[in-house]
């Protein structure tokens, strides 16, 4: 620029107008070129897609015993619950946060949300997602009376060894804990005595 | 703009040789401002004289960036970032790691020297960090230079959370699960972030390859301009010094160069090597006899191959986050109708961003610690005891006593910084004086 121009005096009105169209451009441009590139991080066609469901056998499972599935890549628990594990539950009322499984009803089948947060034809058995809704941590256990007295105290349950939340033997997270929610059922269905479906919950053959 | 024509370089102490070395030089000074460069930030940046012990870890700060670039550099040439399983059942990412330790030549001290590398570069920053905070070298006319160390600070956060998550142990996958789930503590929008963030619905391959990317060239370019721009800010105001004195106030009236100043070229980067030495000397005895450092550099969970079913019976952070991590655990309460998840992901987050706002919280009249009452003298070490003991609970398993002093801590944490513009000009000052005291 010579200097003559620079003072040449009052701005030019029609070009700061097309400075400002320009730059305004050149950003919805930017922001176009960015959209691509932002969208890579979103889950693949491929991860979108390796979610079905999973067939689980619990033939072998015995009163009391728990087993891990993999489903999504999560672990999913199959706790086959006593008599006493299942009066635990009851007992926990009082101390868990969302005995109903009101608060986040998507994460709770219809089904299951109830006390011991299973489905009425086998209410021993527990399905759940082994992933803390605190941080996404999987919780050790099951654990009986007296055997976790650090953090559960005299209460059966599941204890998260990342930030030491808390569930009682249906999922439900015990109050005043870091973790917010009961853990996470996910729809599943009884294909015989001894095989469950993790994934889906109604007969697909319509 | 030209510049008038500059005069031509004089070479000196190689005897024959001077002759052609000044000759290359002008030919390349007339085209490149190398003098310009050289004298402005080495031989003719004046720095005071009275540098002590705190100093040194500006320049160590820069060796280990280096020694991190150049060994990273290496790995990446043996690394598969992969957590898909091989034929034998491991995670390959995690079976490269291992074929680095055993197989190829050096590789173990290539990593070993990248891994204690890490851990050096926050003892290092910590120290610089704490060197400033008790000079006041964050204060008028030095904040950007702060704000510039700040963004370092979290830049490095970064790139150690994504490179812990390469070598895919145990360690490595729940860490990263449980910071990514982070952000799915954000309301609203946070479930479908945290989605994003990962690329799958749980920390899988597609978060493994990312975080590679990020790790090896994404954060590193971010923090060499970071670095650049923190020394060009240096530069500009001058540095500080353990008086808080600004030596340009008082500048010899014939030469314009400050009283209290002395080139940086030789004497700062001679009296560098000192501390370069040392440093190596310790570096070098962790490397080769304890890069595990008991378990705080490398923890031993990390020696198990990822196991998304199983998180390990106690999982914690490496030591350096080790504090934060305390604080996310100290919120429990839910306030305002907010989880407490929430509150430990903001507290957790407030505690990082709240040195920006350091050099705006500091009202003293003086910048040193050296001239502020003893007061002040015990309300920083409260400081310092307080982030070392959020360390170390950090470290532990959760229980009720070691959520109860953590909370304590995270109060004394935060309300160091909070209080800040009114204790900061609680007492009785000292008198500074007009030149640096050796």
């Amino acid at each position: 620029m010579s200097e003559d121009q620079a003072s040449a005096g009052p701005t030019d009105g029609g070009r700061r107008a097309a400075i400002v169209l320009t730059s305004g451009v050149g950003v919805v441009g930017a922001a176009c070129g960015a959209f691509p590139l932002v969208n890579t991080f979103a889950p693949s066609e491929r991860a979108k897609a390796a979610g079905a469901p999973v067939e689980a056998d619990i033939s072998q499972l015995k009163d009391g015993e728990m087993t891990v599935f993999e489903w999504r890549g999560k672990p999913v628990w199959v706790l086959k619950r006593t008599k006493d594990q299942l009066a635990s539950i009851t007992k926990a009322n009082d101390k868990v946060a969302d005995p109903q499984s009101t608060r986040k009803p998507d994460e709770t089948p219809e089904y299951c949300r109830n006390e011991a947060r299973s489905r009425k034809e086998r209410p021993e058995i527990l399905v759940a997602v082994g992933i803390c809704s605190h941080l996404g941590c999987s919780p050790s256990g099951p654990f009986a009376q007296n055997q976790n007295t650090a953090v559960l105290a005299g209460d059966q349950g599941f204890v998260c060894p990342c930030h030491g939340s808390a569930f009682d033997l249906a999922g439900r997270v015990y109050k005043n804990k870091p973790a917010p929610d009961n853990l996470e059922i996910p729809p599943y269905m009884f294909l015989s005595e001894s095989k469950i479906l993790i994934g889906e919950d109604k007969k697909k053959d319509a | 703009m030209a510049a008038g024509p500059k005069a031509p370089v004089a070479f000196e102490g190689l005897g024959k040789l001077d002759k052609p070395m000044s000759a290359a030089l002008t030919w390349v000074d007339t085209r490149f401002p190398l003098m310009a460069n050289w004298k402005a930030h080495l031989s003719e940046y004046y720095a005071p004289k009275n540098f002590n012990f705190w100093y040194f870890f500006g320049s160590l700060a820069m060796l280990v960036l280096v020694i991190q670039i150049v060994t990273g550099i290496f790995l990446v040439m043996h690394y598969k970032p992969d957590a898909n399983l091989n034929s034998a059942g491991i995670p390959i990412a995690f079976a490269s790691v291992e074929y680095i330790m055993r197989e190829v030549p050096w590789g173990w001290l290539v990593r070993y020297m990248h891994s204690t590398g890490a851990s050096a570069f926050f003892v290092i920053i910590y120290l610089h960090m704490f060197r400033g905070l008790i000079y006041g070298s964050y204060r008028k006319p030095r904040e950007l230079i702060w704000v510039f160390g700040v963004m370092i600070f979290l830049c490095l956060m970064a790139e150690a959370f994504f490179g812990y998550l390469l070598p895919w142990g145990q360690m490595s996958f729940w860490g990263a699960q449980v910071i990514v789930n982070l952000f799915a503590a954000i309301p609203i929008i946070g479930p479908d972030l945290a989605i994003w963030i990962r690329g799958d619905y749980v920390v899988g391959d597609a978060t493994l390859n990312r975080f590679f990317a990020f790790h090896v060239i994404a954060i590193p370019l971010v923090l060499l301009g970071l670095v650049a721009a923190h020394i060009l800010a240096l530069h500009e105001v001058g540095s500080n010094n353990p008086d808080g004195v600004e030596i340009n106030d008082r500048k010899d009236p014939k030469t314009g160069i400050p009283l209290d100043g002395i080139p940086f070229h030789p004497y700062y980067t001679v009296h560098d090597m000192v501390g370069v030495s040392v440093f190596l000397i310790i570096f070098s005895a962790i490397v080769f006899f304890a890069p595990e450092m008991g378990g705080y550099f490398l923890e031993y969970n990390n020696f198990i191959p990822a196991d998304p079913l199983k998180t390990p019976a106690h999982i914690a952070p490496v030591w350096y986050f080790t504090p934060y991590y305390s604080i996310l655990r100290a919120m429990v309460w839910n306030w305002f109708w907010i989880d407490a998840k929430v509150w430990g992901v903001v507290a957790m987050g407030a505690s990082n961003m709240i040195f920006f706002a350091l050099p705006w919280l500091d009202r003293s009249p003086v910048k040193s610690i050296r001239y502020r009452p003893s007061l002040h003298h015990w309300i920083y070490a409260a400081f310092v005891v307080c982030f070392f003991i959020l360390g170390y609970l950090g470290t532990l398993p959760p229980s009720f006593w070691g959520e109860k002093i953590s909370q304590v801590c995270t109060v004394i944490y935060f309300g160091f910084f909070v209080g800040m513009p009114w204790w900061s000009r609680w007492g009785q000052f000292k008198a500074v004086p007009d030149r640096v005291t050796m």
